[in-house]
C-alpha cells in the first residue's frame, strides 16, 4: 500500500479511537461537576461519595484520552505535512489556543481536583472540576474550529500557492462550527450521561448500594435526554447546512445518484451499487428528505452525478464521489442510534416523573445498560460519516487527500507506525476496559472501606474485589 | 521593536525552555523510579511527588508544537514529516508512561506494577534522550531540500554528536529531578538523592565538556553567534558549579534552580545558535528554513500574538499557584495507600 492509503489507515483508527474518550471526557466531566455541585450546596457526603466514584472511571478514561490526543496533534506533520504546509497559517492557529487555553486549564486544575481534596477549600475543589469540565468544552470548541475550516473553509486568502488566514473571527464564527460545535458537544454530553446511566442500571439490577446508583441514574438520566434532544435539533441543523455547503456529501449520504425529485423522499435503506452509480431496493419515506434539508416539505435535492458534472467544470477533471457506502450506512447508524437514546431517555423521565424508580422494570434496566453503548456508537458512525463524505477533500474544494501527505516519509515507515499505534492502542483499550470493570464491580463503598481516608487516585492496590 | 517573526521565535523558544525545565525533572523523578527507589513505596512517594505536576509540564511541548504549526507551519512539517521514526517512539513512550502514571496501582498484583514501571522509565527515558537529538541534528544541519523536505537517512539523525546530546540531557534531566526529589520528600529518600545528585555531577560535566567541544568543531553556531554563546556557556558553567556548591550546603531549593538554569541555558543555547533560522540545511545554505520563509503570515502571526498575550498570564498565574497548593513534602507515613 502506499503512503496515502497507510496514513489514511493510521489516521482513521487513531483518531476513532481517541474519540472513544473524549466524548466520554466531556461528558463525565459535568455529571461530576454537577454531583459536586449538590455535595456542596446540600452537604450530604453520598454525593461527594458519587463526585469521587464516577471520578475514577473519569480519570481512567482521560489517561488514555490525553496521551493518545498528543500523536493526534503530531501526525499532521509527521504523516500530512504538504496539508500542514499548505494549511498551517489558518489551521495551525485554532490548535495552538487549544493548548494554551484549553490543556493548561484542564491539566493543571485535574491535578488540583486529583490531589486537592483536602489542600483546598471545598469551594476552590468544586471550582477546579468546573474549570476542567469548561477547559474539555473549549478544547472541544478549538478542535472543532479547526475542523469546520477543512469541511467548510472560510476566512482566508490563497497566496504563494498556500491557504493564508485573513479573518480570524470569520474562522470561529464559520457556519459549519456553529452547528457542528453544539452537535458535537451535546453528544458528548449524552455520552457521559449514558455511560452512567448503564452502569448505575447494572447496580440497581445487581441490587447493589441501590440508593447511591439511583441518585446517579436519575442525575445522568436528566442529562442525557435533555442532551439527545439537543443532538437531533441541532443534527438536523447540520444537515441543512451540509445540502448549502457540502451537497456531495448529502448526496453521497442518501445514496443519491440521479436528482431526488420533489418532494424528496428519504432513503431508509437501500442496495448502493458504486460501480454501476445506481441504488437499487430502496425503502423510502416520502417527504422526509425535504423536510430534513430545506424543513418544509417541499424541496428538491441533487444527486451525486449531477454534483460530479459541476464539480469537473470547476475543479477539473477527477472523481469527486466519496466512498458511498460507508457514507450512507454510517448515516443511518448514527440517526437509529441517536433515535434509540431518545427513546430510552423518554422511558427514564417517565418512570421518574411517576416516581416508579423504586421497581424499575427490568428489561428497561437491561436496554439502559447496553444503551451506554449508544453513544460511542452514534460518535463513530457520525464522524465517519463527516470525515469519509468529505473525501476526496481535505480542504474541501481547496487540497485533496492525495496532496496532502508527506512526500517524504516512506510506506515501510508508516506501515511501521501503523502497527506500533494499533498494538498499543489495543493494549490501552483492553486495559481499560478490564480496570473499568474492576471498579464498577467494586462499587463506591467498598472503595472507602479498603482505602480509609486515602485521597490519593493512584491507589488501589492492596485492596480486595468483592464482587 | 522586534517583528513578530522573532517574537514567535522567541516565544516557541521560551516554551522549549519551560518544558525542558519542568517535565525536566519529572523525567528525571521517572527515572528514579528505577535508579534511587529501593521499594514499592519509595517508588510510591516518587510518583506521588509529581502527581499533580507532570501532565500540566507536558502541554508545554504540545503548546511548543502547536505554536511552531501556528507561527511557523514550514518548520512544523520538515521537523515531524523528516524525523518520522523518531516521533513514532517518542509518541509511544510518552503514551505508554502517561497511562502508567493512572494504570499502575489499579490493580493488586506484582506483575502488574513492574510492566507499568518499566514504561515509566522508558517512558521518562527515551522522550528526552529523542528530544536532545533531534535539537542537535538542528544545529548540525540535515539534508533538507529546495523545497523544504528533509530526506534523513539513519546517521544524519543518529551519530556520535547526538548521542552524546542525547546523554547529556538524559542525565541532567535525572540529576534536576533528584533535586527536585530533595525538595519533596524527608528522610533518607531525600538524603540518598542529594548524594546521587552530587556523584553524577562529574560524568555529567564530561558530557557537557564534550557536547560544547563537537558543537564547537561541527557546527557553525559559535561562528555566527561565539560572543553571545560564550556568555551563555560561561554562565552555564557557573550555574553547574553553583548547583554543586549547593548540594554540598545542602540548599536544595537553590540547587534545584541551578540545575534547572543549566537546562535552560542549554535550550537557550540551540535556540540562539539557531537564530534566525529554524532548520539549517546541509545541502545548501540557500535551502535553510528561516523564521521569515517558514512562517505563517503577517496577519496569522498578530492574531496569535494577541491570543497568546491575553492567555499567557492567567496560565503562568494557575500554573504557579497550583505548585504552591502542593508545596508541601509528600510523606511515606501520610496515607500512600498502595
Amino acid at each position: 500500500m502506499d503512503t496515502v492509503m497507510l496514513s489514511r489507515i493510521q489516521f482513521a483508527s487513531t483518531t476513532i479511537f481517541h474519540y472513544f474518550f473524549v466524548p466520554v471526557s466531556i461528558g463525565l466531566a459535568l455529571l461530576i461537576a454537577i454531583m459536586e455541585t449538590m455535595y456542596v450546596r446540600k452537604g450530604n457526603e453520598e454525593y461527594k461519595k458519587m463526585a469521587q466514584f464516577w471520578g475514577k472511571l473519569f480519570l481512567i478514561n482521560f489517561a488514555v484520552g490525553v496521551v493518545t490526543g498528543i500523536l493526534q496533534e503530531f501526525q499532521f506533520g509527521m504523516n500530512w505535512s504538504d496539508y500542514s504546509r499548505f494549511v498551517g497559517d489558518v489551521f495551525g492557529a485554532p490548535l495552538a489556543v487549544e493548548a494554551l487555553a484549553a490543556f493548561f486549564l484542564e491539566s493543571t486544575f485535574i491535578g488540583i481536583w486529583i490531589f486537592g481534596w483536602d489542600k483546598v477549600s471545598k469551594r476552590v475543589h468544586l471550582l477546579s472540576i468546573w474549570l476542567v469540565a469548561f477547559g474539555t468544552m473549549l478544547s472541544a470548541f478549538w478542535i472543532l474550529a479547526a475542523n469546520s475550516f477543512m469541511q467548510h473553509p472560510v476566512g482566508f486568502e490563497i497566496n504563494n500557492g498556500r491557504a493564508e488566514m485573513n479573518d480570524f473571527f470569520a474562522l470561529i464564527t464559520n457556519g459549519q462550527l456553529l452547528v457542528e460545535f453544539p452537535h458535537t458537544v451535546l453528544a458528548a454530553y449524552a455520552t457521559g450521561a449514558f455511560l452512567v446511566t448503564g452502569i448505575s442500571a447494572y447496580k440497581i439490577l445487581k441490587k447493589q448500594e441501590v440508593s447511591f446508583f439511583k441518585k446517579s441514574f436519575q442525575i445522568a438520566a436528566i442529562v442525557g435526554i435533555i442532551s439527545s434532544i439537543g443532538v437531533a435539533v441541532a443534527g438536523h441543523a447540520q444537515a441543512q447546512y451540509l445540502v448549502e455547503t457540502q451537497p456531495m456529501k448529502m448526496a453521497a449520504s442518501e445514496g443519491l445518484w440521479g436528482k431526488s425529485g420533489d418532494p424528496a423522499p428519504w432513503t431508509v435503506w437501500a442496495n448502493i451499487d458504486p460501480e454501476n452509480q445506481i441504488s437499487t431496493g430502496e425503502f423510502q419515506i416520502p417527504y422526509m428528505l425535504s423536510f430534513l434539508s430545506y424543513s418544509k416539505f417541499s424541496g428538491e435535492v441533487k444527486g451525486m452525478l449531477e454534483l460530479q458534472a459541476e464539480y469537473e467544470q470547476t475543479y477539473g477533471p477527477g472523481d469527486y464521489i466519496p466512498p458511498v457506502r460507508t457514507t450512507f450506512w454510517s448515516f443511518r447508524i448514527m440517526v437509529l442510534a441517536g433515535t434509540l437514546m431518545i427513546v430510552l431517555g423518554m422511558y427514564a423521565m417517565y418512570l421518574m416523573w411517576r416516581k416508579k424508580m423504586d421497581r424499575p422494570n427490568t428489561w428497561f434496566m437491561r436496554f439502559m445498560l447496553w444503551g451506554l453503548l449508544l453513544p460511542p456508537i452514534a460518535n463513530t458512525a457520525g464522524w465517519v460519516m463527516t470525515e469519509f463524505g468529505r473525501q476526496p477533500w481535505t480542504v474541501f474544494g481547496l487540497m485533496t487527500t492525495e496532496d496532502s501527505v508527506s512526500p517524504n516519509i516512506t510506506s515501510g515507515q508508516v506501515l511501521f507506525s501503523v502497527i506500533s499505534f494499533t498494538t498499543i492502542y489495543l493494549i490501552l483499550g483492553l486495559v481499560l476496559v478490564g480496570l473499568f470493570i474492576k471498579v464498577i464491580k467494586k462499587g463506591p463503598y467498598a472503595m472507602d472501606n479498603d482505602h480509609g481516608d486515602s485521597n490519593d487516585p493512584y491507589n488501589e492496590e492492596g485492596s480486595h474485589d468483592i464482587s | 521593536m522586534i517583528s513578530l517573526n522573532e517574537l514567535w521565535f522567541v516565544l516557541i523558544a521560551v516554551l522549549f525552555i519551560g518544558f525542558f525545565f519542568l517535565e525536566g525533572f519529572d523525567f528525571g523523578v521517572g527515572m528514579e523510579t528505577q535508579i534511587l527507589a529501593k521499594n514499592d513505596t519509595e517508588r510510591r512517594v516518587l510518583i506521588n511527588s509529581i502527581g499533580p505536576f507532570w501532565d500540566g509540564n507536558e502541554v508545554w511541548l504540545i503548546t511548543a508544537a502547536g505554536a511552531m504549526f501556528a507561527a511557523f507551519p514550514e518548520w512544523y512539517a520538515t521537523l515531524f514529516s523528516g524525523f518520522y521514526i523518531p516521533f513514532v517512539f517518542a509518541l509511544l513512550a510518552l503514551i505508554a508512561r502517561g497511562v502508567a502514571f493512572e494504570f499502575r496501582g489499579k490493580r493488586d498484583s506484582l506483575a502488574w506494577k513492574r510492566t507499568w514501571d518499566a514504561c515509566i522509565f522508558i517512558g521518562s527515558f527515551l522522550p528526552p534522550f529523542l528530544l536532545a537529538v533531534v535539537f542537535a541534528s538542528f544545529i548540525k544541519g540535515l539534508p533538507i531540500d529546495g523545497d523544504m523536505q528533509m530526506y534523513a537517512g539513519f546517521t544524519d539523525i543518529v551519530n556520535v554528536y547526538t548521542v552524546v546530546a542525547g546523554l547529556t540531557v538524559v542525565l541532567l534531566c535525572l540529576v534536576h529531578g533528584l533535586m527536585f526529589t530533595t525538595l519533596r520528600t524527608v528522610g533518607d529518600l531525600q538524603a540518598r538523592a542529594r548524594k546521587l545528585a552530587q556523584k553524577l555531577l562529574i560524568p555529567l560535566a564530561a558530557l557537557f565538556t564534550a557536547f560544547v567541544i563537537m558543537t564547537y568543531n561541527m557546527t557553525d553556531i559559535f561562528e555566527q553567534r561565539g560572543t553571545v554563546l560564550m556568555i551563555i556557556v560561561a554562565l552555564g558553567v557557573i550555574a553547574f558549579v553553583l548547583s554543586g556548591y549547593f548540594m554540598t550546603k545542602k540548599k536544595d531549593g537553590y540547587a534545584f534552580g541551578m540545575t534547572g538554569a543549566v537546562m535552560a541555558l542549554s535550550v537557550t543555547s540551540i535556540f540562539v545558535g539557531l537564530f534566525p533560522r529554524v532548520m539549517i540545511s546541509s545541502i545548501d545554505q540557500a535551502f535553510n528554513l528561516t523564521i521569515t520563509n517558514a512562517a505563517s503570515g503577517h496577519y496569522s502571526l498578530k492574531v496569535m500574538t494577541i491570543v497568546a498575550l491575553t492567555i499567557l498570564p492567567f496560565v503562568l498565574g494557575y500554573q504557579i499557584w497550583s505548585y504552591f497548593v502542593f508545596h508541601k513534602r509528600v510523606h511515606e507515613k501520610e496515607h500512600l495507600e498502595y
